[in-house]
């Protein structure tokens, strides 16, 4: 399979994967490191090495039950918006999304798994899911690796577990990590102490696309950062257990802000819906950040009739490489805004206007 | 004072962190300390920091070193290119530089031994290794207590598994 965008789910599809508390908790993660033994890491190794180790991992990756009839290509056979579209969908990260010859990826037909080859380390496996399903995830991600770990020689070190490119990542290379929308917990200003409790137990708190990015759309990603020391099961369970308080948070955060200051929290959404429905020049940023207002409309049942996929459709939709794909032409920034702007307005032609519940009614 | 990452402007943003008995210093511009996101001193640890920029890392490598030039036999990768990068050449080079690493990984991580998942043949030959270490335990006490019959089908057993225990050549250390 080589065309990634028939390969895609449509974005209408993605946005209707349901999992347990996808209000709050949107994708759950697990990503293995690994690397060859002998073979130097690929930010160090010479291009015809990396290469080498693609070559080796590659056909064993695609080999794997899991992953038949998956999408497998060399990162320098995608073009630089097809890269960005694997970024807006969570599937790669940014740094995979600069490389290119001796870097590759397979990802399988329903994209519950994917694997980058010669990113940081040689290899990074991760298993998503939607919803919060980290138990599901790392049974996934493990299995799958003892089944890799029969074809291929890990670097392995019984002191120090799986060896890899960064010392952060050593031992049992996993990160762990949910991607949550916490709208209630911004607008009631508690975010911030919620991130800081949450860094004091040894876990990251990070924007929408991983390391060094905003909170974009009230999306944040929590993960652990130690690595070594622990077993995989105990790091699990202690993000199962932080992520259930954050949810908890949330909810409360959320109830208490329709007890408290209903005019505040209609006051928000209704502004968010009179902009979408109304620009006609608007940024990703801006729309995201009010598109994820109307996410939290649907969840407190102001938009009667409206499913959160709607809104989550759009919120793929109109991020920059995927609305730049769905026109001929190559557009500037401004223009896209344009073009974003008229796409919001035909959309949301269909959606009534928020009706304010009384507070309290609704959840 | 120069800032410690880009080392081209003033440095305004200046943390101490004392952990234990040992002071860590970082000063930064206003820039840099945006970058890593240093905003809220109150709650940042430097470690943090370092993960970030590998800083305290290649201190501690240099320490280690002595100032002498460490470079991987494997790689070819030196200490400088850690300063550099935060990571490592090979898997070689965690043997090249355990020393200089220990202490960092101290300050990184929950502990410095692995104890989470092995390959499956590590993991067969580990549990040899505890099998093996208790049937020596129970013949030495068989013998103590003059138990001859038992000492024997132990000694047989003990004997079986070292001949069966060849551990494949690429996972011995």
């Amino acid at each position: 399979m080589n065309d990634l965008h028939a390969f895609l789910s449509p974005p209408a599809e993605t946005a209707q994967r349901h999992g347990p508390h996808d209000r709050i908790v949107m994708t759950s993660r697990v990503r293995l490191a690994r690397n060859l033994r002998g073979a130097a890491f690929p930010g160090w190794a010479k291009k015809q090495e990396r290469v080498k180790v693609l070559e080796a991992i590659r056909p064993a990756v695609e080999s794997l039950p899991e992953l038949q009839g998956a999408f497998s290509q060399a990162m320098d056979n995608l073009s630089a918006l097809d890269k960005q579209i694997l970024v807006e969908r969570h599937l790669i990260s940014r740094e995979h999304a600069v490389k290119s010859a001796g870097s590759g990826l397979v990802l399988n037909r329903d994209e519950t798994f994917c694997v980058m080859i010669n990113e940081e380390d040689h290899l990074r496996m991760q298993a998503l899911r939607p919803g919060l399903q980290l138990r599901q995830a790392w049974d996934a991600i493990d299995h799958l690796d003892t089944e890799l770990e029969k074809k291929l020689d890990y670097a392995f070190d019984s002191e120090l577990g799986y060896l890899t490119a960064c010392p952060t990542n050593l031992g049992t290379g996993i990160r762990v990590s949910a991607m949550l929308h916490l709208p209630g917990l911004v607008l009631a200003e508690q975010i911030n102490p919620i991130v800081q409790s949450v860094n004091k137990l040894g876990l990251a708190v990070r924007g929408l696309y991983g390391e060094g990015t905003e909170a974009l759309g009230n999306v944040f990603q929590v993960s652990n950062q130690m690595t070594l020391g622990e077993t995989e099961g105990t790091i699990v369970e202690r993000l199962e257990k932080v992520l259930s308080q954050i949810i908890e948070h949330e909810d409360n955060a959320r109830q208490t802000l329709l007890e408290k200051k209903p005019k505040m929290v209609f006051n928000h959404i209704g502004r968010a819906y009179g902009i979408l429905a109304n620009a006609h020049s608007i940024s990703s940023k801006e729309t995201m950040n009010l598109l994820s207002l109307m996410r939290l409309g649907v969840d407190l049942g102001m938009f009667p009739g409206e499913e959160r996929s709607t809104v989550d459709e759009l919120f793929i939709l109109t991020q920059p490489a995927h609305l730049q794909r769905q026109l001929s032409d190559k557009l500037s920034a401004e223009e896209r805004d344009l073009v974003r702007a008229d796409m919001m307005r035909e959309r949301l032609k269909h959606v009534e206007r928020p009706n304010d519940r009384p507070p309290g009614a609704a959840k | 004072m120069l800032c410690s990452v880009c080392k081209e402007k003033p440095a305004t943003v200046h943390l101490t962190q004392i952990v234990g008995d040992k002071m860590q210093k970082l000063d930064l511009c206003d820039e840099c300390a945006k970058a890593k996101g240093v905003t809220d001193p109150t709650s940042f640890g430097l470690a943090d920091l370092d993960l970030v920029l590998g800083l305290g890392a290649s201190q501690e490598i240099e320490q280690a070193a002595g100032g002498l030039e460490l470079k991987c036999p494997r790689c070819g990768f030196t200490q400088a290119d850690f300063k550099k990068s935060g990571r490592l050449g090979c898997p070689e080079c965690y043997k090249t530089f355990a020393d200089a690493l220990e202490s960092l990984l101290k300050t990184m991580h929950k502990g410095t031994r692995h104890t989470g998942k092995a390959p499956e043949a590590l993991r067969t030959s580990r549990e040899n290794a505890d099998r093996l270490k208790t049937l020596q335990r129970k013949l030495k006490k068989a013998v103590e207590s003059e138990n001859f019959e038992e000492a024997a089908s132990l000694r047989d057993e003990i004997k079986q598994m070292t001949e069966r225990s060849t551990t494949p050549k690429n996972l011995a250390r």
